[in-house]
């Protein structure tokens, strides 16, 4: 019973459609849309860190530094532009968001 | 190895079962805490894998700083959380479909498709035996001289997105009084003590 790169795979390949999932089953919650995301650039990381150990390259695992960087950036500035939303409307539903025209 | 399996199997059900309750919770701060869960199992699996340092920077980052700003988030709007649930079900069928094409499409992927002996060969950058050099070692001789250059860009883009995230949330707000410690020390006695002379048994 030895776990190789498939095993990894699967786990990735389950949490990013958990992730997909997320983004359309909480359509008025911009939070766990958020959160959705960051569970897919988990999913992608697991991915890149299983070939890299598995195909014996550095590279893989380096990029995965990158990724989480952005990963980072992006939560922050998805934060800050909810939090300015919220002071503006006084709600986080994305359906109201298309009424920001210009 | 059997261990190694038990701990895999441990860590993947974990951070899978963490994952949908942060997509399926009532509550989006009991969301904010099972994600910090499927990180931490995400963060083992990643040391089982043997990349040791990405596991550590995973707690650290995501769960140190991304989870907590989460909450903080969650926890500071004053939002009617009941509200957001409403249109849940409606949109169940529509993402559980493409949810469903989406995992049946990567299983066929992952399950078709093997990687050649050969490829272990060509990677440019190979993994040092651990005798030789610690995963955190290895990664830093690479990321410190051969990519340099977008080792410095990763920092940039941090630098953007606080600079990015202070702009946005910072406001001036008008009629806030403040204290102008140069004026209180620049106040002379005549401005602020008047004495008057006052008569006996009348008023100013």
């Amino acid at each position: 019973m030895t776990i190789g790169l498939g095993h990894y795979l699967t786990v990735a390949a389950i949490l990013f459609t958990l992730g997909i999932i997320g983004i359309f089953l909480n359509r008025k919650n911009v939070i766990v849309i958020l959160m959705s995301i960051e569970l897919m650039l988990l999913a992608v990381n697991l991915n890149l860190v299983a070939f890299s150990t598995h195909l014996n390259d550095l590279v893989g695992q380096v990029f995965a530094l990158f990724v989480l960087t952005v990963a980072a950036g992006e939560a922050a500035i998805g934060l800050a532009i909810l939090v300015v939303y919220f002071r503006n409307r006084g709600t986080i539903a994305v359906e109201d968001i298309n009424m920001m025209k210009g | 190895m059997i261990i190694q399996a038990l701990a895999f199997y441990l860590f993947a059900a974990i951070t899978v079962a963490s994952g949908f309750m942060v997509i399926s919770s009532r509550n989006p701060v009991h969301s904010v805490l099972f994600l910090i869960l499927a990180f931490f199992n995400a963060a083992g699996l990643f040391v089982l894998m043997g990349a040791e340092f990405l596991g550590m920077i995973l707690v650290i980052v995501y769960v140190g700083a991304v989870a907590v700003l989460f909450l903080f988030v969650v926890m500071m709007l004053d939002i009617n959380f009941v509200e957001l649930r409403q249109g849940f079900l409606q949109y169940l069928p529509i993402g559980g479909l493409i949810g469903a094409i989406l995992l049946i499409e990567l299983a066929l992927v992952v399950g078709s498709w093997a990687v050649t002996p050969a490829a272990k060969t060509v990677g440019t950058d190979p993994i040092p035996a651990l005798e030789q050099a610690t995963n955190t070692h290895a990664l830093g001789a690479v990321l410190y001289t051969k990519y340099i250059y977008l080792f410095q860009g990763a920092g940039l883009i941090l630098l953007v997105a606080m600079i990015g995230a202070i702009v946005l949330t910072l406001r001036s707000r008008p009629g806030v009084r403040r204290q102008s410690i140069s004026e209180q020390v620049n106040r002379l006695r005549s401005d602020a003590v008047e004495i008057k002379k006052v008569e006996t048994g009348k008023g100013i």
